[in-house]
């Protein structure tokens, strides 16, 4: 009886070290990573304390572990490497930055809880929550105590409601609109059927902005179909139905890790459509074991390409490669981009440490719409004040099993149709080749 | 098929016939659905035999099939075994998994007051099987690579397709549903079982070892864990630490729906519930797909308590 005592002991014992371990931070963290409890940031802050600018606590919320981890992760990862640049680059104005993630597992609730912590702590201002049903609970309590809130990859529109809210990335509805303009523009398809997660907001608001503008597009949605979180191994219906309508071109507004299993059960069924994806697709290649094959002809938008040969992503991506050992996906830019959005608001602003997170909130939400970024999710990257970012959608197609950026600076002006129409026309020679 | 069942099937044609007329779409549905099931029909072999011997709902069984799967993607990736090599791994691994659950996490509860004891620490195991592959193998998507070598079969000319994994996976199925139901009437062991899952106390009297033979109940369902991991993902091949998570509580659900406890059940509710909800998404909604796959279970549970084939809960499986 007693060895099954000290057994029981034992396994409740495993499950708290490993209920811990699942918040803690990667053994691969920067040294000045911000650990994921409130008793390792002070440990940091200690060091950073001689600094004659004083420091700026800036708390970051996002999924650390659960399904949503990789992308809670990146954000980490993203925000951290541009805190060690921004340190060893003197800082903020001066001010040491020491950022502090905690974990939302992806959860309104917990993220409140987050919240709550990062507050206790003596956060200045959020970068944060990293996705969309989180970053609206924390938006709520964020405008109550008026503490700024940049999320670098909140894309559902009620994520910037109040007026100390702004985010990197692009919202639900534009990447619809977008999506549509840009099927429409460049006559990649006049029946066109979509595919959506009913049970998600990101999914669902980029479908209803993406049929809003089909109307005035050039195109017909023959068939839309929707899927739920219970239900999401299985598409042959959802296909069938697309193929049977008669779709050319299949719009599918969701994450990567279900689009690798829809073309994967579409090439089953020698279903071959074009795929068009927005920015959940991202990632899609980073898919262990995933034949990159399938994956031809696939178009989305994505704000990051981290083949771009641009000078500025280079260094990110080899940065960030450095310090993690992978290559950094949208969301981490974001993050990287959000935080120096942070940084120049602050400067532009004239924040200082000991301000109060109001204050700091009020000087920042009057320099946000003044501030451009050349960051590298976007260059002249700027904010309206209601907290939506001005940028232009990058394009991107995979081929070869690997993603190439869409040449397509100016969808609207006639000069740079040419060369992005012969890119939709070879998709769809391609594909009639292909039957 | 018995009467319940044979009237949800005819439900669901009716609806084709008035509403799509499209008989080619339709058998291809019904094949999906079969397929999908099939994989809904392995998983719930496991929990109806832990369910009809051991009287607990094991939660973790989801669990264990991920795990099985991981195993088997980690010894063909990894360590470059052959797939049914790494199949055997799995499942030895599997079984070996289920065992030390058992004893460590069950046993010790098996007695307690209440029964809800028991039901909790599967939940909390089921947690701890997932944060556990979550830090070791990470939380990014694996596609898994289908280790079935069966091709799939063309019928009607090439309109109509059945992948080799669904005809592997009803074929593991059947074969699990007889080994199962002649182990138990046949073997010792097995007769052991139909004992404890009586009666406990009086099993023990007549001199079983009521431990053991539980362990060993653990010890296949988690061995047949093993196989079903590996057939859900080579049918569905996406890998997360979370893969085993909602088709182990379909997987529940189907076994309730064939009466749980009753190995055939599982595979008949297993194979009504995919033909439903592939049917519900097809011809109904495919937002709804889900309120109708639940809405049928309540209507049947309401005829029929005690699940499709409920009355072989009397034979304790």
């Amino acid at each position: 009886m007693k060895l099954k005592k000290a057994l029981c002991v034992a396994l409740t014992a495993a499950l708290a070290v490993t209920a811990f371990a699942g918040c803690g931070s990667k053994p691969s963290d920067q040294e000045n990573a911000g650990g994921s409890s409130p008793d390792a940031a002070a440990g940091t802050e200690a060091s950073g304390a001689d600094t004659a600018g004083g420091t700026i606590k800036i708390g970051g919320i996002g999924p650390l572990t659960g399904g949503a981890a990789v992308y809670g992760i990146a954000v980490k990862n993203g925000a951290e490497l541009a805190v060690k640049e921004i340190n060893e680059a003197g800082g903020i104005g001066g001010m040491q930055v020491e950022i502090n993630y905690q974990d939302d597992e992806h959860d309104a609730e917990k993220a409140v809880n987050a919240y709550n912590t990062l507050k206790d702590w003596g956060a200045q201002a959020i970068l944060g929550a990293v996705t969309s049903a989180p970053c609206v609970a924390v938006g709520g309590v964020a405008q109550e105590d008026n503490i700024f809130m940049l999320t670098p990859s909140g894309t559902a529109v009620d994520c910037v409601k109040y007026d100390n809210a702004f985010r990197v990335c692009f919202s639900d509805p534009m990447q619809g609109v977008e999506s549509a303009k840009y099927i429409g523009d460049h006559g990649l398809a006049t029946k066109v059927a979509a595919i959506y997660d009913s049970s998600d907001v990101y999914s669902t608001g980029i479908y209803q902005a993406f049929a809003q503008e089909a109307e005035n597009q050039d195109f017909e949605i023959v068939a839309a179909e929707a899927f739920t979180a219970e239900s999401k191994s299985d598409f042959s219906v959802q296909l069938q139905k697309a193929k049977d309508a008669g779709a050319e071109l299949v719009f599918l507004p969701f994450y990567y890790s279900e689009a690798s299993l829809v073309l994967k059960q579409a090439a089953g069924m020698d279903y071959k459509p074009t795929f068009f994806g927005c920015d959940g697709m991202d990632g899609i290649l980073a898919v262990q074991g995933f034949d990159a094959a399938l994956a031809d002809n696939l178009i989305f938008l994505s704000p990051f390409t981290p083949t771009s040969d641009d000078p500025a992503i280079q260094k990110f991506v080899t940065d960030y490669q450095t310090a993690y050992g992978e290559t950094p996906n949208q969301f981490a830019a974001d993050a990287y981009d959000g935080m120096y959005a942070i940084k120049a608001a602050m400067e532009d602003g004239n924040v200082t440490s000991d301000m109060s997170p109001s204050d700091i909130c009020e000087a920042m939400k009057a320099s946000m719409v003044n501030i451009t970024i050349d960051g590298v999710t976007a260059k002249n990257l700027t904010w309206e004040a209601s907290g939506e970012p001005s940028k232009e959608p990058m394009v991107v197609k995979i081929a070869n099993g690997d993603y190439a950026v869409v040449d397509d600076a100016d969808a609207e002006g006639a000069a740079a149709d040419g060369a992005a129409d012969d890119a939709a026309e070879s998709v769809i020679g391609t594909e009639a080749a292909a039957e | 098929m018995k009467n319940p069942s044979g009237r949800t099937y005819a439900a669901e044609g009716n609806e084709k016939y008035t509403g799509w007329g499209n008989s080619m779409s339709f058998i291809s549905y019904f094949i999906n659905g079969i397929s999908l099931g099939s994989v809904y029909a392995i998983i719930a072999l496991g929990y109806t035999m832990v369910y009809g011997i051991a009287k607990m709902l094991n939660f973790a069984h989801g669990d264990v099939i991920m795990i099985g799967a991981y195993v088997v993607m980690a010894s063909v990736s990894g360590a470059g075994l052959p797939p049914f090599a790494a199949l055997l791994v799995s499942v030895v691994f599997c079984t070996v998994l289920g065992i030390v659950i058992e004893s460590v996490a069950y046993r010790p509860l098996l007695n307690a007051a209440s029964s809800l004891a028991v039901l909790i620490t599967a939940i909390g195991v089921s947690y701890l099987l997932q944060n556990i592959a979550l830090l070791i193998f990470g939380a990014n998507t694996i596609s898994f690579a289908s280790i079935v070598p069966v091709p799939a079969l063309a019928l009607a000319g090439g309109a109509l397709t059945v992948t080799g994994e669904a005809i592997v996976t009803i074929a593991c199925c059947i074969v699990i549903m007889i080994g199962l139901t002649l182990f138990i009437r046949k073997s010792k062991a097995g007769q052991a079982m139909l004992a404890v899952s009586e009666d406990k106390g009086a099993a023990q009297l007549m001199g079983i070892n009521v431990n053991g033979t539980i362990a060993l109940t653990f010890a296949i369902g988690s061995a047949l864990a093993a196989v079903a991991g590996v057939l859900l993902c080579s049918a569905y091949p996406t890998l997360t630490p979370y893969t085993g998570a909602m088709p182990g509580i379909k997987a529940f659900v189907a076994a309730v729906f064939g009466g749980i406890g009753s190995i055939p059940g599982a595979l008949i509710g297993g194979i009504l519930l995919g033909v439903i909800e592939i049917f519900g998404k097809a011809y109904i909604s495919s937002q709804m797909a889900d309120a109708i796959v639940f809405g049928v279970l309540i209507v049947i549970l309401l005829v029929k308590p005690a699940g499709i084939l409920g009355k072989n809960i009397q034979e304790k499986v």
